[in-house]
Parts: C-alpha cells; sequence; structure tokens
C-alpha cells in the first residue's frame, strides 16, 4: 500500500478493523463508539475554548504595548523639548522595537482568529455527522436482531465502521490543531511575559541590558529619521532651556510605516 | 468504485475513471516525493475537484465501504509527507 489513497485507506481500515474485531455483539460496540465520538466532540469543543483563551491573553498584550509606544512617543518628544536626545533615541529606539512586536503580535491574534473560526467550523460538521451516526446505529441494531440479514449486516457494518472511523480520525485532527495553535500562542505569551518588555517605557537609569541590545539593533535608520522629524517638528532642534510641554499630546504623529 | 475524501463525503465514480483518477494522484505523489511544496496544494485541489465534479455524492443513508480513500482537504504538505512512497493510487 503506498501512494497518499493508499495511507489513508490503510489507516482507516486499520481502525475500521479493530472497532469490529473487538465486537462479539455488534450493538454493543456501536453504542460504546457512539459514546467515544461524544467524548471527543468535547475535547474538540474544549480544545477551541483554550485556543480562545490563548487569543486573549495575547490581544491583552497587544494593548499594552500599544500603551506604550504611545507612552514612549510622548517620553521622547519630552525628552527632546528639554535637551536630552540621547534619551530621547533610547525611548524611540524602544518604541521602535515596542512596534515591531506589535506587529507580529497581531499577526499571531489573526492566525489564531482563523483558525479558530475553521475548528469551529469542523466541529460544528462533526457534530452534524455524530448525530446522523446515532440514528444510523438505531437502525443497525434492529436489522441485526434479524438474524436473516447478516450479510448484508457486515457490509453495512463495514461502511459504517468507515463512516466512523473517518469521523473520528476528523476528530483527531480538530483535536491536535486546537492543541497546536494553543502551544504556539502559549509561547508566544510566555515570550512576551518573560519581561523583555516589561518595563520598556522606565527609560533613564543605567544602560542596561535591553539597551546594549537596543543600540546593536537600531543603528538601522528608523530612528535616525524619527529623532530627526521630531526636532524639526518641535521647532529647532536644541530648545534649550525652556522645555516646550505641550506638542506631544496634540500630534497624532502617524509617521512611519509601521502601524500595522 | 466508491471513493471516500476523507472528513467530507463519499462519491461514487465510473469505473471508467479509475485511470484518471490514477493519473491526478501519481502527480501529487511526484510532488510530494519531490519534495518541493510548490504546486502541491494546486496538484492536490485538482484531484479532489476531479472526484467531486465526476462523482455522484452519496448521502450519509449509504453504508458501503470505500474503495479509495484520499486525505482530507486540508492535509497539508508536511503531513501528506509522511510515511510517504511512491506507487500510484489503486496497487496493481
Amino acid at each position: 500500500m503506498a501512494g497518499l489513497s493508499g495511507r489513508m485507506s490503510t489507516v482507516v481500515k486499520a481502525k475500521v478493523s479493530k472497532l469490529l474485531d473487538r465486537a462479539e455483539d455488534p450493538a454493543e460496540t456501536l453504542d460504546y463508539s457512539y459514546q467515544k465520538q461524544v467524548e471527543q466532540l468535547q475535547n474538540v469543543k474544549k480544545g477551541i475554548a483554550d485556543v480562545v483563551t490563548a487569543k486573549k491573553r495575547l490581544q491583552m498584550q497587544e494593548s499594552s504595548l500599544q500603551q506604550s509606544v504611545v507612552k514612549l512617543d510622548t517620553q521622547a518628544r519630552q525628552a527632546l523639548s528639554s535637551g536630552q536626545e540621547d534619551l530621547a533615541r533610547t525611548a524611540l529606539e524602544r518604541k521602535n522595537v515596542a512596534q515591531t512586536e506589535l506587529q507580529s503580535l497581531d499577526t499571531q491574534v489573526h492566525e489564531l482568529e482563523e483558525q479558530q473560526q475553521k475548528l469551529t467550523d469542523s466541529e460544528q460538521k462533526l457534530r452534524a455527522k455524530i448525530e446522523a451516526f446515532r440514528t444510523k446505529k438505531e437502525v443497525i441494531k434492529a436489522q441485526y436482531s434479524a438474524a436473516e440479514a447478516q450479510v448484508r449486516i457486515s457490509e453495512a457494518a463495514t461502511g459504517v465502521g468507515e463512516q466512523m472511523a473517518d469521523v473520528g480520525l476528523a476528530m483527531q485532527r480538530a483535536v491536535d490543531k486546537t492543541e497546536n495553535m494553543r502551544a504556539r500562542a502559549d509561547a508566544v505569551s510566555e515570550l512576551e511575559a518573560a519581561g523583555t518588555f516589561d518595563d520598556i517605557t522606565q527609560l533613564g537609569g543605567g544602560e542596561d541590558d535591553i539597551d546594549r541590545q537596543l543600540k546593536q539593533l537600531s543603528s538601522s535608520s528608523a530612528v535616525d529619521d524619527e529623532l530627526s522629524k521630531m526636532k524639526g517638528e518641535l521647532g529647532e532642534g536644541t530648545a534649550a532651556a525652556a522645555p516646550q510641554i505641550a506638542p506631544a499630546e496634540g500630534t497624532p504623529h502617524s509617521s512611519e510605516g509601521g502601524h500595522a | 468504485m466508491i471513493v471516500r475524501i476523507s472528513g467530507e463525503a463519499q462519491y461514487r465514480l465510473d469505473d471508467g475513471e479509475r485511470d484518471r483518477l490514477n493519473e491526478l494522484e501519481h502527480a501529487v505523489v511526484q510532488i510530494v516525493e519531490g519534495g518541493q511544496e510548490d504546486g502541491f496544494g494546486e496538484a492536490f485541489a485538482t484531484l479532489l475537484d476531479f472526484v467531486r465534479v465526476q462523482g455522484e455524492a452519496l448521502d450519509d443513508e449509504h453504508l458501503e465501504g470505500s474503495d479509495v480513500i484520499l486525505p482530507p482537504p486540508d492535509i497539508s504538505f508536511a503531513e501528506a509527507g509522511e510515511d510517504f512512497t511512491g506507487e500510484g493510487l489503486i496497487p496493481d
């Protein structure tokens, strides 16, 4: 056996014979299998709920990063208008990183959303199939008591067995997918929570690890560009003694391309 | 012959379609064996669409076993590549 369909056939047929061989009493087997499917469906539902939870967590992290971006922008302006260009640069570097992070979170959330939709759809389909199976198994159980229908029954049993195995496989895939999605979301979430960006808006103090990494990273001209742009907006570069406070508040500042 | 698309439905196909079915699957198999994902989605979709269009969908009341079982429509390239060896659809 080989090829796509060969492999599939092998898998399904193995499941079917496992199902049918186990049985002295087909009626019992069918009931048992039905029970199993109902349980499995619960697992799918639970998996979907987990994905939703994971997504919510990412969304919360997203909004707190959004706040950081706003705050850092304000800080940069304030620093610049009081003549502290280095501090302003640091703030902008961090803002830059936060924005990049925000974009990747956004992508993740989007993907989770899509997956969640797909999984919900398949959960509904599976539910319908299981319900159909329930009806069918009652018919087969009734047939089985009529001894003369033996041959037809074994055909029917194979057919039903195959359908059940197929639903079982689909369900297994759905469960695997939810686990996969949840694990991915958790991983991202943990990375965030590990604190790389915890205190990103706490400027000042000594140069820490983040600052050093940021400096390496942000030789990128983006920060330079933004800094000079900000200088322009604040009037002349060295606004020296008299700190201008206001402009940070009112300007929406949506200059660079980083907004999702 | 009865062909099942996993997770979807069973279809009854004319026995005369066997060769074409085999061909289409062979195309998918070759892509998977080549290890390059390019074209996989398309070739697999062509195979499934052939079954859907040429075949007559059987409703859930049918209780026949399938002659051929195809993987689910959303199978990934990686999944398709697992345990994969390269004969045709229906072993001679």
